[in-house]
């Protein structure tokens, strides 16, 4: 926490100074409160006093109560300003590291997570900063302050106020220990719930068709018993806390009185109206005492959650980037080129290899296809060249450079890479096809409407209601698969790389379709080079080289029909998809 | 407890209708209810007659502060015989030095100097039985108030939470008995939210809101009786003094509110674009899209911070106005009550009690605008909840007399003139007709998107045709039960759907007295007995939807459940994405097992599958618009022509 706190600016530091001056002001005014109200007590019960001089201290303790307002006013105001703008900081800066992540710090800390780091962790440590402020400053300063105005008072009313903080705090404490270990299993119950109403829904079609409906009931029940035992128990426990809570605090006031009317009694005639007094006071005193122990308990209850989200949120701040920019921005003598020489690769903390000693060259121009089965290592491979990741060992040249000498941003410009899922992003088709920055100006219209053609979208594109302005949903969700796919590759047209990737980015496509775009494709780029992975051998079969990949080896090289005679996995995987005489027909 | 960022109250459409049907809802509860919210009402009363009491015991007190000097005690005084001449010659030299000019305390000063004997006399003492008797009344007003208390959270806790349950088992009811269509146009997050957040919401607020309700309105009116009983110029100083902080406060919530609202508005805007942009990670790096994406961020970023600052600053304001209320009235009321005890009109308990009073007056009332705003959120989360347990059911299956035992069935299917359309008035399969004899392969194949789930939607009646007949064996399946027409299929898709629970139970499903010696039969069969055995605890190993198992194991798991099922007729769906090689063969195998003997509906993607069909069903747009079988559909050279040769040409 205190880590993440050194980042406030030199301003907000200034703020919080002042603010701490302010809040001590106002708990000076507060506790100073009860004593102009002792004082009217007093006069009250003196005979003979002068009616101003109640008003006079009427006006005092207004006057202090207005203090109190107005400093707790001045603090609010810093302390939001204060939060929200260290709140702005922290997420974009955690924001802007992320963006310098590789696939790397990406895998480790995993998308999801580093969603709620930005937003929910930052939330509550702003809110955190924002109410914590006045009361974690606040909390201490009175109960310190308070315990001492009534520790010189009596001693009798002093213990019993102690005793009553203890049983409150020992309340609070017991129920925590008992309540809290629970509440973390009542998250995981609901959980449950969710778990089985999912799978009810999502398996609708299999469980009407088995007639399992009463199977599935029967499982709901269970985690819904399940659930309403555990809130019933933990509801429970609490409903202790509120009661115990008024009984102490009313509890403290009788007793100040009862204990205050035997030590008026035995006192002198001249001690008598002090005492009374300062009985009246007490109450309100102890009242203060107890509400700051209770605001204590509460920050304590608060931190461990705040530090946890304080530490994801530094874990991120902290990470260590493990792809470091290069310098090379120049223009290169070869244009389209990919080379790997000896590239063997693991993720930075596993023991196995997932590419062992990878070499091949992709020419201008060429088509080089990549095949295997699921976790052969393909994707990895082709992952490699815009730097998702770096290799272990050996290495990959682009153009002649090596990958890692390259400024980043120059090296994706040759690339135009369309990844599995395709991603949408939230604007128009036009956006989204026109998407980022490739050094130079931005797509033109035309040029949209041609990528577009290419990728075999203006058809359902120009059906879509504003056509080319036609908004797009924030994940795509109002196109349909086969259509974010083709939208995913126009994008990569109109960046008009010199080397496509294409990660698998065919199979939502129908066959047809994959046929004719990639036909399209060779036509209008004839000079650029693709490296495509597949899975369907329809959809690499006329490449100029196809690489096999088999648990991270290359186990052959080849157009389609050399391997077919020389590579058993590659025939393994053709025969498994088409028939011998299709095959042949080819 | 600190609670979870709170929520906005959302606007209920009907919020009499919903929260009247909730309570009639609450029905069977309703004594448990009665007497819960009754014991909220004493609690209250207890502590609103306490201030009275600890007023009466102010009052005990003080009345005892005062000497007894009066000129019949100091006679009485003169007169007893029991004290020394010697100490009534001291009080007499004591006593007669005092004049006008005497202050107060020099007074005191001489009183306390007065010899033992006769101080003893004249000193106050206070009625240390009165003070007793009073304590201990007060001590079980705040015993009793407690006690009920806490009884009256425990029932509501047991009402609250019996309800949630009964309403969730209700949604999970609802859910098998509403028809496909419903599953098919709403999303599976919109039901889930009405199982798990608009449940949580009633039953939470039943068990804060309701009883804070009672018991704010009973303190809240009971104190203006208190105030007005005891005195009335005090009870109208507290009531002015409170009422002109609540103004002020209403006018920050008012304002703040918008704020609010806009806040979560950017919030969520805000977590969506860092969704988006962190989700696509790859692409927005390899297309160099950081700096505009960071601008964009900005841009978000900024306008939050700004709704963040004022709803913060705004919301911080009214605990800081609800202290000065509190003050205010304080400051009133010892004013006012001072003035009037010095005129004799009330005594200085009243004050003590007035006090009291303030804080019970104003704390209510904020309870109540917060019991309402929660009460406003329950009807809406209800009105969901109701919603969805309206919604139309599947007509019920009344007049059906006829049944097919699935051991009997032989298996042939009629299409009749079939029409369907997924709206009544937009019929997508037109006049369909077509026959499969018993042990007949069926492939639907057409390019995705085309509807070929609409067949396993008919075959399996989860939607009834418009007009035509589907006949099994000679019965129109309208005359038979859903339930019989499920029984006679083994269903096999390509979403592998399996649930969170042990291998075993996974297989057999719902089917009872199946042993694991047939489990690991079957197994064997479909070729996954291998795989099984080396999970760490078999047949017990609990599945779980990470990915400890690959899809294809899922699919061959899928398809050892069919198999246990048994029934005369299949329908499978062929397609099998992100599956390896290896894995692909074994399921393909398992999958020709399956079909044997079976009448076989085949959502087709392999050619050998195709070409071997007794019958192809070609489909494009939800339309079946060829069928028959290879050889003729290939001369025909239609559509299917097209589709089979587009995958060879490059």
């Amino acid at each position: 926490m205190f880590k993440l706190l050194k980042r406030l600016s030199r301003k907000d530091v200034g703020l919080i100074i002042i603010s701490f001056i302010f809040i001590i002001f106002q708990v000076w005014v507060d506790l100073k409160l009860p004593d102009y109200m002792s004082e009217i007590t007093v006069l009250i019960q003196t005979e003979g006093s002068a009616m101003s001089d109640i008003l006079l201290q009427g006006g005092y303790m207004l006057l202090c109560a207005l203090g109190s307002l107005v400093s707790s006013i001045i603090v609010g105001f810093f302390a939001s300003f204060i939060a929200a703008n260290f709140s702005r900081n922290i997420r974009k800066n955690i924001f802007q590291k992320v963006e310098s992540f590789s696939m790397n710090e990406i895998k480790k800390f995993s998308t999801s997570s580093l969603i709620t780091r930005t937003t929910n962790d930052v939330t509550q440590v702003e809110m955190f900063i924002a109410m914590g402020m006045q009361l974690i400053m606040r909390a201490p300063i009175m109960a310190v302050w308070a315990v001492s105005k009534i520790l010189n008072k009596s001693f009798e009313w002093s213990l019993l106020t102690a005793g009553c903080v203890a049983i409150l705090l020992f309340t609070i404490i017991v129920l925590m220990l008992i309540v809290l270990p629970r509440f973390e299993k009542v998250q995981k119950l609901i959980d449950n719930i969710n778990g089985v109403t999912r799978e009810n829904l999502t398996g609708i079609r299999v469980i009407r068709a088995f007639n399992a409906e009463d199977y599935q009931e029967k499982r709901f029940e269970e985690v819904n018993t399940n659930l309403t035992k555990m809130q019933l128990f933990n509801q429970r426990c609490f409903a202790i806390l509120n009661p115990i809570m008024n009984m102490v605090m009313n509890g403290l006031t009788l007793g100040i009185y009862f204990i205050g009317s035997y030590l008026i009694n035995a006192a002198g005639m001249l001690d008598k109206l002090t005492l009374f007094g300062n009985m009246v006071v007490f109450t309100s005193y102890g009242m203060q005492v107890i509400m700051s122990f209770l605001m204590l308990a509460m920050i304590f209850m608060i931190i461990p959650r705040v530090q946890v989200s304080a530490k994801r949120i530094n874990a991120v701040l902290d990470e260590e980037l493990t792809i470091a920019d290069g310098n090379f921005d120049d223009k290169t003598s070869l244009r389209g080129t990919v080379e790997f020489r000896n590239v063997s690769f693991k993720y930075p903390d596993a023991d196995e290899y997932l590419l062992h000693n990878i070499s091949f060259k992709a020419e201008e121009g060429e088509t080089v296809a990549f095949i295997g089965s699921t976790g052969s290592g393909k994707s990895t491979l082709i992952n490699l060249i815009p730097r998702f990741y770096d290799v272990t060992e050996g290495e990959i040249l682009v153009d002649g450079v090596n990958v890692k000498d390259y400024k980043l941003e120059y090296l994706h410009n040759k690339i135009g890479y369309v990844p599995q899922k395709a991603v949408m992003f939230t604007g128009t088709v036009n956006s989204n096809v026109s998407y980022g920055d490739n050094g130079r100006a931005k797509a033109t219209s035309q040029k949209i409407k041609e990528a577009i053609k290419v990728a075999q979208g203006t058809e359902f594109v120009e059906k879509m209601s504003k056509q080319y302005d036609s908004h797009i949903a924030r994940g795509g969700t109002n196109i349909s698969g086969g259509q974010k796919q083709r939208l995913s590759i126009a994008r990569a047209i109109a960046r008009d790389p010199e080397i496509y990737i294409f990660d698998d980015s065919f199979s939502a496509l129908d066959y047809k379709t994959d046929s004719i775009l990639r036909k399209e494709l060779k036509k209008y780029t004839r000079s650029a080079t693709n490296m495509i992975v597949a899975q369907r051998i329809g959809t690499i079969m006329n490449a100029d080289k196809i690489i096999v990949l088999d648990k991270g080896k290359c186990v052959g090289i080849g157009t389609h029909k050399e391997l077919l005679k020389k590579c058993k996995i590659y025939k393994e995987i053709a025969l498994s998809q088409l028939s011998k005489e299709e095959l042949e027909n080819a | 407890m600190p609670r979870p960022m709170r929520r906005l109250p959302e606007k209920s459409k009907d919020f009499k209708g919903s929260i009247k049907r909730l309570f009639n809802s609450l029905n069977k509860w309703r004594y448990l209810l009665v007497f819960a919210l009754c014991l909220a009402m004493i609690s209250a009363i207890l502590a609103l007659i306490a201030p009275n009491r600890l007023s009466d015991l102010t009052d005990t007190i003080t009345d005892g502060l005062k000497p007894n000097v009066s000129s019949e005690k100091i006679q009485m005084i003169m007169e007893d015989e029991d004290i020394p001449l010697e100490d009534k010659m001291k009080a007499g030299e004591i006593l007669s030095s005092i004049d006008e000019n005497t202050s107060q305390e020099e007074i005191l000063e001489k009183i306390d100097s007065l010899p033992k004997s006769i101080y003893d006399e004249i000193k106050p003492a206070i009625d240390m039985n009165k003070v007793k008797s009073i304590s201990l009344l007060l001590l079980s007003f705040y015993l009793i108030s407690a006690l009920f208390s806490y009884i009256q959270s425990y029932s509501m806790s047991t009402i609250s939470n019996h309800f949630a349950k009964r309403l969730r088992s209700n949604i999970s009811n609802k859910i098998n008995k509403l028809p496909l269509k419903y599953f098919d146009t709403n999303e599976t997050g919109d039901v889930l939210s009405r199982v798990t957040n608009d449940v949580d919401t009633i039953a939470m607020n039943m068990n804060n809101s309701l009883a804070t309700l009672v018991t704010a309105i009973t303190l809240f009116v009971g104190s203006i009786i208190m105030m007005f009983y005891t005195n009335w110029i005090m009870a109208i100083t507290a009531i002015l003094s409170s009422i002109i902080g609540f103004g002020l406060m209403g006018l920050i919530l008012s304002k703040s509110q918008k704020y609010f609202i806009q806040r979560q508005k950017e919030l969520g805007s805000l977590n969506g674009y860092i969704e988006e942009i962190y989700s696509g990670h790859n692409v927005v790096k390899v297309y160099n899209g950081d700096k505009e994406a960071l601008k964009d961020f900005d841009e978000l970023n900024d306008k939050l911070y700004v709704c963040n600052r004022k709803s913060q600053f705004l919301s911080g304001l009214m605990q800081p106005i609800m202290m000065f209320v509190g003050n205010f009235g304080y400051v009133a009321v010892c004013v006012v009550g001072a003035l009037l005890t010095m005129n004799n009109i009330i005594n200085f308990g009243v004050i003590v009690a007035f006090m009291i009073y303030v804080r019970m007056f104003t704390n209510p009332l904020s309870q109540i605008a917060q019991a309402m705003t929660s009460l406003q959120s329950t009807a809406a989360a209800s009105e969901r909840v109701f919603e969805f347990l309206d919604e139309k059911e599947m007509p019920e299956q009344k007049n059906i007399s006829k049944h097919l035992d699935k051991s009997k069935v032989k298996g042939e299917i009629t299409f009749q003139n079939v029409k369907f359309g997924y709206d009544e008035d937009k019929t997508i399969i037109q006049d369909f007709s077509a026959r499969a004899k018993p042990g007949q392969k069926i492939a639907i194949v057409g390019p995705t998107g085309a509807g070929k789930t609409t067949m396993v939607n008919l075959l399996m009646k989860f939607y009834d045709i418009n007009s035509g007949d589907i006949v099994i064996d000679g019965i129109s399946t309208r005359d038979l039960t859903r339930e019989n027409v499920h029984s006679l299929f083994v269903m096999v898709l390509q979403d592998t759907w399996l649930f969170e629970g042990t291998v075993r139970d996974n297989i057999k499903f719902n089917k009872e007295d199946v042993s694991d010696e047939q489990i690991w039969e079957i197994l064997k069969v479909v070729g996954v007995d291998h795989f099984v055995k080396t999970l760490p605890n078999g047949l017990d190993t609990i599945l779980k939807d990470d990915e400890s198992i690959s899809a294809g194991q899922k699919q061959l798991l899928t398809i050892a459940r069919g198999m246990i099922a048994d029934a005369p007729f299949l329908i499978l769906d062929e397609a099998t994405s992100n599956v390896d090689t290896r894995t692909e063969e074994l399921v393909q195998k398992a999958m020709d097992k399956l079909t044997e003997g079976r009448t076989s509906f085949i959502i087709a993607h392999r050619l050998s599958t195709i070409k071997n069909a007794d019958l192809i069903l070609v489909m494009k747009d939800g339309n079946i618009i060829e069928q028959g079988n290879h050889k003729k559909l290939i001369e025909k050279n239609g559509f299917y022509a097209e589709l089979y040769n587009s995958q060879f040409q490059n």
